[in-house]
């Protein structure tokens, strides 16, 4: 059964892993059960829900329909390369504190999502953040949280212009207030 | 409001408790779960409707020694699946009732192999004819159930309905149909199942309910409470849909464990899930309203009908839900609804947030509009001539004594949406623009917690201890799966007791450590649970004052160390209370008279929605809803309940749609059947009004069922408005608009008699 596969090299989370599964298998599968990164979850299995979002080579992607033959040498960013030196990024401090995860499975893939959406566009628009999430399903919050969420997390480096916050409402108040349970 | 000064934690936006572990990838769903030496476990399922098993066949190109094979022969205790009647199998031995229902139980270490077996295992059948929808049951040509088809029924009756029509003014009659619903949680079903001869069962399942499979698997398997555990992992979402399916999948697993001597998991694809699983349960709603010449209600005779699918599961309790909320928040001197429950050959339908109740709101709701239409009233107003009012009895005979203020819901919602105005404006562009847009409300209530008597028969327990090490643990079987039970109920700890939020977790979610606290459901938790929690905490602080010398007023660490002087000489800290029902609650199961609900949570919503008369497409653009809830616990989480409910209304109402082909879900993939997207949800602007309750947990009521009550009728009121056209039925797609929108005269009058 353990046939000596070619070895698949990749940058995963900035560290340089190698695996030796079968060329075909998911990405998704290696990450999860080769590397043990389990953040990445299977919603569908056929890229319609995006949690199981993560980069390569800065591009999102459904990890479920990536070959693993495909990711070799690439660079691959997850969410449990989000937060660093023990503080949570931006955009998860923001989650917590404006309620962008409820059930939290889709939560990992959103916030994928939600990064490759401000490292590109670091002020989005509304219209902007509804497409940037577009392939993600979150069935909990009905997205307004979300919404807000990267908005909050958008205006914390500047301020947000009015008519980014407009359509969602402000963001809540309990962001600072809460911040330091964040980490 | 009165409390809301003196509170510290309660009310306040503290952060989810489980919310870091979610947002860093390393909260441990079940699938994330790791074991040694683990199996992994299929199921083989019926793919006819109905029939009688003649024989299964196993092919012989196969190595099935390497396999765990297991069938009904294999159970050990009773082959059913408890819950409140016994009559779905575990496993289906001598005949299948759905396409989809478990036969085979299969196990491997190797998945693909898996796989493979499972598609060479062929069961072959005598077909049985099927019966598909509640029309075709309540015919009758085919009995699939019992003697008559029907899973359960209830009358209720106030006044004399039969003598009002002759008095009538205007008399009203309508018809409302409603489609199944697939929850659609992001994690499917999934469950992990070890056994040993000393420890039994044990189980770990993306689930709601512990105590539910604990029971269940107690039957199967014919073993001791003691001999049966059940540990809830993280769960990603449920909504109803992990209330009663659980039981099945765990079972599955754990006969799988037992026979194989391993742990053996079943984890669903996408696929599986919907194929198999609970869904709404389809509905057909039937009005016949009197009203007196100045539009005041005189009588309503209502007939529901739910489709209940295969087997009992929980059909009785949604179609009593369904009944309880047919009438809507009116006062009626005379009303009589007649209700039952069809078998049909499909996957049994199951718990869904609002359990019946959207059923039962839909119809009223979009009737009070052809009422409205038919005898020239409008529709607001109409509404407002016969809401129920703090002193009314509702259908029941039950008295509104705590205060009831849909008046008030209703002017904040009207001007928070600026409603007249909008109104106006839309009047004058609908005349030029091929976008047609409108504007719709629906009023309702949601009886907060079980049915009736239901609370009594639960007869829950909950409580708090304190551990060794300085930790406040909440001891509940109420779980979390997204909805916040765990910083709802480590909030009233903290708030009752008088320590920080950071001080109380939750113990975990196992039946080997905790105890019944009662299902998660029916929207209970915060005001039920909560309450004993709250109840609980202060239990605990008497007995550190009494036998631990802790002071009226203390710090964190005098606090904690009083209980380690009580522990001292008691050997352990913890205090439990034990569910009592509020005075003059007064139900009778018979006639179904009295006090349905404890609590009624109460709502206004109105939808704006633009329908494009040239691609038949109706999108909601703009969402109020304003709600009084008792007491907001936690601001954030509860505006997340209600925007997330608001937005499975709108997928209720337009994109949700189940295609049938011969009993079997047709579209059982993502790609198929649509949810909302980010694109496709619009601003919601949530209000609460805050009163109270004075035997909830801080004055709070349920919350969790009632945003997704109201969006339906609301849209359908609004396409309404904005196209003239009265559509009856949901989900409503563009198809179906099409269908009577491009019809020259198309807008059909309601039926008055």
């Amino acid at each position: 059964m353990s046939a000596t596969w070619p070895p698949i090299r990749m940058i995963v989370n900035g560290a340089p892993r190698k695996v030796s599964v079968p060329p075909m298998k998911r990405l998704l599968d290696v990450l999860r059960e080769d590397l043990r990164l389990t953040g990445a979850k299977e919603g569908c299995g056929e890229g319609e829900c995006g949690s199981c979002t993560v980069r390569m080579n800065g591009e999102l992607v459904n990890s479920c329909l990536i070959p693993v033959l495909q990711a070799d040498g690439a660079s691959v960013e997850t969410v449990e390369g989000l937060a660093g030196d023990g503080r949570m990024h931006p955009l998860q401090q923001a989650f917590l504190a404006c309620g962008g995860a409820q059930c939290g499975i889709c939560t990992p893939g959103m916030l994928m999502a939600a990064t490759h959406l401000l490292d590109r566009n670091p002020h989005p628009t509304m219209a902007e953040i509804r497409e940037g999430l577009s392939g993600n399903l979150c069935r909990c919050t009905g997205f307004t949280r979300i919404f807000q969420s990267v908005i909050a997390a958008a205006s914390q480096s500047e301020p947000a212009t009015s008519e980014q916050s407009s359509q969602a409402g402000s963001p809540t108040s309990g962001i600072r207030q809460w911040s330091d349970h964040a980490r | 409001m009165s409390t809301a000064a003196t509170t510290r934690i309660v009310g306040a936006p503290v952060p989810r408790k489980e919310g870091v572990d979610k947002l860093l990838g390393r909260a441990q769903y079940l699938d994330d779960l790791e074991f040694e030496g683990l199996w992994h476990g299929a199921t083989v399922r019926s793919t006819i409707p109905r029939g009688i098993i003649r024989a299964i066949h196993f092919d012989p190109r196969i190595n099935w020694s390497e396999f765990t094979v297991v069938t009904a022969f294999d159970i050990p205790g009773r082959n059913y699946i408890q819950l409140i009647f016994d009559d779905q199998p575990c496993l289906a031995d001598e005949r299948v009732n759905h396409c989809d229902e478990a036969i085979v139980l299969l196990a491997h270490p190797d998945r693909q192999r898996l796989r493979e077996a499972a598609a060479a295992v062929r069961i072959e059948y005598d077909p049985l004819p099927p019966v598909f929808t509640i029309d075709d049951s309540e015919r009758r040509d085919v009995i699939v159930w019992g003697e008559d088809n029907i899973l359960k029924s209830f009358l209720l009756e106030k006044g004399d309905v039969d003598s009002a029509w002759s008095r009538a003014a205007h008399i009203v009659q309508g018809e409302y149909r409603t489609g199944a619903q697939e929850h659609l949680y992001i994690e499917n079903n999934g469950a992990i199942a070890a056994y040993s001869e000393d420890h039994g069962i044990t189980v770990w399942g993306s689930l709601q309910c512990p105590f539910y499979v604990h029971k269940s698997l107690m039957a199967v398997f014919n073993l001791a409470a003691d001999k049966v555990r059940v540990i809830q992992a993280e769960t990603g979402g449920a909504f109803g849909g992990k209330e009663d399916y659980p039981s099945i999948i765990c079972a599955h697993a754990a006969l799988l464990a037992m026979k194989s001597g391993h742990a053996v998991k079943i984890v669903y694809d996408r696929m599986e899930d919907l194929a198999a699983t609970t869904k709404r349960h389809p509905s057909r709603v039937r009005h016949r309203t009197a009203l007196d010449a100045d539009g005041k209600l005189l009588a309503m005779d209502i007939e529901v009908a739910t489709d209940g699918g295969a087997y009992r599961t929980l059909s009785s309790t949604v179609l009593s839900r369904a009944t309880l909320h047919s009438p809507g928040p009116y006062a009626c001197p005379n009303v009589r609804v007649r209700s039952r429950a069809w078998a049909t050959n499909t996957v049994p339908y199951g718990a869904f947030r609002g359990f019946g109740a959207p059923q039962a709101i839909f119809a009223i709701e979009r009737h009070m509009d052809e009422i409205a239409a038919a005898i020239g009233i409008d529709p607001i107003e109409l509404r407002r001539r016969n809401f129920l009012r703090t002193g009314d009895t509702s259908a029941t005979e039950q008295i509104m004594r705590d205060p009831v203020i849909l008046d008030q819901l209703l002017d904040r919602a009207l001007s928070e949406s600026s409603y007249h105005a909008r109104r106006a404006r839309f009047a004058q562009e609908n005349q030029t623009n091929p976008v047609k847009r409108g504007l719709g409300i629906s009023a309702f209530y949601h009886g907060s917690g079980f049915t009736g008597s239901g609370e009594r028969y639960l007869n829950s327990l909950a409580g708090v201890d304190v551990t060794p090490e300085g930790t406040v643990r909440v001891l509940v079987s109420s779980t979390e799966f997204g909805q916040g039970t765990n910083t709802i109920l480590t909030q009233i700890a903290a708030e009752s007791i008088g320590i920080d939020y950071a001080d109380v977790v939750m113990a975990p979610p196992d039946t080997g450590i905790v105890p019944n606290s009662g299902p998660t459901v029916a929207s209970r938790t915060s005001m039920v649970v909560g309450r004993l929690i709250q109840s609980a905490g202060t239990q605990l602080l008497q007995m550190l004052r009494e036998h631990a010398g802790l002071g009226d007023a203390f710090t964190r660490e005098e606090f904690f160390a009083a209980c380690e002087r009580y522990r001292a000489a008691h050997g352990e800290v913890v205090s439990l209370c034990r569910y009592q029902a509020p005075p003059d609650i007064y139900w009778d199961d018979e006639t179904y008279r009295g006090e349905a609900y404890g609590a009624y949570a109460w709502c206004v919503q109105v939808a704006q929605v633009a329908v494009d008369t040239i691609t038949y497409s109706a999108e909601v653009e703009d969402f109020w809803s304003v709600q009084e809830v008792g007491r907001v616990l936690n601001p954030v989480l509860a505006g997340g309940q209600v925007e997330g409910g608001i937005a499975q209304g709108i997928g209720y109402a337009l994109y949700e749609k189940v295609v049938w082909q011969n009993g079997r879900m047709a579209n059982n993939q993502m790609t198929n059947y649509i949810m909302p997207t980010a694109e496709d949800v619009p601003p919601i602007h949530v209000f609460f009004e805050e009163i109270p309750f004075a035997y909830g947990a801080f004055g709070a009521k349920g919350i969790g069922e009632l945003p997704h009550d109201g969006p339906a009728p609301a849209i359908l009121n609004a396409i309404k408005d904005a196209t003239g056209v009265s559509f009856t039925a949901i989900p409503l797609l563009p198809e179906d608009m099409f269908a009577r929108l491009a019809e020259p005269a198309s807008v059909e009058e309601p039926a008055t008699v």
